[in-house]
């Protein structure tokens, strides 16, 4: 090392900010959620001025304003709500159907080792088949109808939340089951105590993704050998070429996933008190 | 664990001057099979606990202090040996155990983890109420009685967990470095409420830790035990008066001795055990 020069000490201050955020101005969550909302409109704008200025084709890109009147105008004849009811009603049963069936054979996986050795490769093996490409046995079996989109989607929504929950109760931290086998619970307590609670967050991802599958199955399904529904709508304004109908049917789809995702966020927050903040 | 005949367990009783042997370990042993390999845990272990007798389990890491606790806990089997317990009330539970963290469960609130083991053996709804709030005053957490873990620093789910094992009224209370993971502020403040929860009730305590300071606070016999495979070293008395005071027991001349003589016997243990790890050095 060289020899150091004798330099002046630097003196540094640190002065008191108060405290940041307090007092005039939005909460941070609350700016955030502004800023959210800032995309999309901006998005919108920007999409009706370049429609409005020719840049972007009309025929393809429909002006938003021309959107929201197709939607008034299918609000007004009855049609948007008959085909979201429709819908709705069909991806609630396939994934209600899916569901619970889902969650038993999941929890008997993890509960039960036999059980989970004999299921495994039969879930491994058929999960990855795509639930579309079944799509023409099913309507071979069940003919052409509400049963038959309701199988559709249930085969879309068993396969996630099975392996979820199953994933769920066999993920347990190991310390709960001692906790319960020092303190004497029977299987059952066992089962109901430790068991379904702690596997109950993995279940609800399992949800989250059926109920993703679910949508994206509806479109699909109803657009072969319908009458009704959004997935028929969209088809229906194709052939038509009707595109701003079918920007119709995108909006709805989008919302509601968002409204089907919401609910299921309730849902977990009423069975899971815990996880509340 | 085996029932013991009224013979075995007078003379037992005989062997140790007044009070009565509850739990009673000959040449225990534990082989762990890991990838062809045999680990021995726990190497021909005797241990005799009394009615109403705090004893701790000292040792490095790796000891099988845990091994131990969880066979009397019948969560693991012996290899080899006997372990004797006597169950004196049936209708009570026979043991309960403190885990070392992470034990409370996050889906219940403090209220139900303490209500735990009652409920599971069924105790009548206002019987389980008034034990509960009785816990709940004696851990100062009656304002966090319907709040959920996640809601609580470390020191109060500990706490719980206490609570959760003094509640279920056991007859032998286990606990497994129960605070370990806590700040020193916290341990200690933990460590008095133990101690005065203890001589409240007087349970047979079988206790592991690493810290010499929280064995001979708390106990009334320490015992030592060494690393790889884990044997029993050499056991000590601690006869400080109670009800104890931390104040009182640190400042007390005695209080060093012990701790001396425990740390010189331990710290060979605990080279032991980093030489087997292949650490070089050590303190």
């Amino acid at each position: 090392m060289q020899e150091q020069t004798a330099m002046e000490p630097i003196t540094f201050v640190v002065r008191g900010t108060g405290v940041k955020g307090a007092g005039a101005g939005l909460s941070p969550a609350s700016r955030h959620r502004l800023f959210g909302l800032a995309g999309p409109i901006l998005l919108l704008v920007i999409w009706q001025l370049l429609v409005m200025t020719n840049i972007l084709n009309p025929v393809f890109f429909p002006a938003p304003t021309q959107i929201v009147s197709e939607i008034v105008n299918n609000l007004t004849t009855g049609q948007l709500q008959g085909d979201v009811w429709v819908s709705i009603v069909r991806v609630f049963w396939g994934f209600l159907l899916g569901a619970i069936p889902g969650v038993i054979l999941g929890l008997s996986m993890g509960l039960f080792p036999l059980v989970g050795a004999i299921l495994d490769p039969l879930v491994a093996a058929l999960m990855p088949i795509p639930k579309l490409a079944l799509m023409p046995l099913i309507m071979v079996i069940f003919g052409l109808g509400e049963t038959e989109k309701v199988v559709v989607l249930l085969l879309g929504v068993v396969f996630p939340v099975i392996i979820n929950t199953a994933a769920g109760v066999r993920n347990l931290d190991r310390i709960y089951l001692d906790v319960a086998k020092n303190y004497n619970a029977s299987t059952w307590q066992y089962y109901r105590s430790v068991a379904w609670p702690g596997a109950l967050s993995m279940i609800f991802s399992g949800l989250r993704l059926g109920i993703g599958m679910a949508l994206l199955l509806i479109v699909a399904a109803e657009m072969h050998g319908a009458l009704s529904g959004i997935g028929y709508r969209l088809w229906y304004s194709y052939t038509m070429f009707n595109i701003s109908g079918m920007y119709v049917s995108f909006v709805v789809l989008a919302l509601l996933g968002f409204i089907f995702t919401m609910l299921l966020e309730e849902v977990e927050h009423l069975v899971m008190p815990w996880k509340r903040a | 664990m085996s029932a013991v005949s009224r013979g075995e367990f007078d003379g037992l009783r005989g062997r140790t001057a007044e009070r009565e042997v509850r739990i009673y370990a000959e040449a225990l042993s534990k082989q762990f099979q890991v990838k062809k390999k045999t680990v021995t845990a726990l190497d021909n272990v005797s241990l005799t606990v009394h009615e109403g007798e705090f004893v701790s389990l000292v040792g490095p890491s790796g000891c099988g202090k845990t091994t131990l606790l969880r066979i009397i806990a019948g969560l693991e089997t012996p290899t080899a040996g006997t372990l004797t317990m006597q169950h004196k009330n049936p209708q009570q539970p026979l043991n309960s155990m403190v885990f070392q963290e992470h034990a409370v469960f996050p889906w219940m609130t403090v209220r139900k983890n303490i209500a735990y083991g009652l409920k599971m053996r069924h105790v009548p709804k206002v019987t389980t109420e008034k034990i509960v709030n009785e816990y709940l005053v004696k851990i100062g957490l009656t304002k966090f009685a319907d709040s959920y873990p996640h809601q609580l620093s470390g020191g109060m789910k500990q706490r719980v967990s206490v609570a959760r094992a003094f509640a279920n009224d056991p007859e032998i209370l286990l606990m497994d470095e129960p605070f370990a993971a806590l700040d020193e502020q916290n341990k200690l403040t933990l460590q008095q409420e133990l101690v005065r929860i203890w001589e409240e009730t007087r349970k047979t305590v079988v206790f592991i830790t690493h810290s010499i300071d929280e064995a001979i606070f708390l106990s009334d016999r320490i015992v030592v035990m060494t690393a790889h495979p884990g044997r029993i070293r050499s056991t000590f008395q601690v006869d400080l008066p109670r009800p104890r005071k931390i104040e009182e027991v640190r400042s007390n001349p005695y209080f060093h001795d012990l701790f001396f003589e425990i740390w010189s016997q331990l710290k060979e243990e605990v080279h032991k055990a980093r030489e087997l790890e292949g650490i070089e050095g050590g303190a």
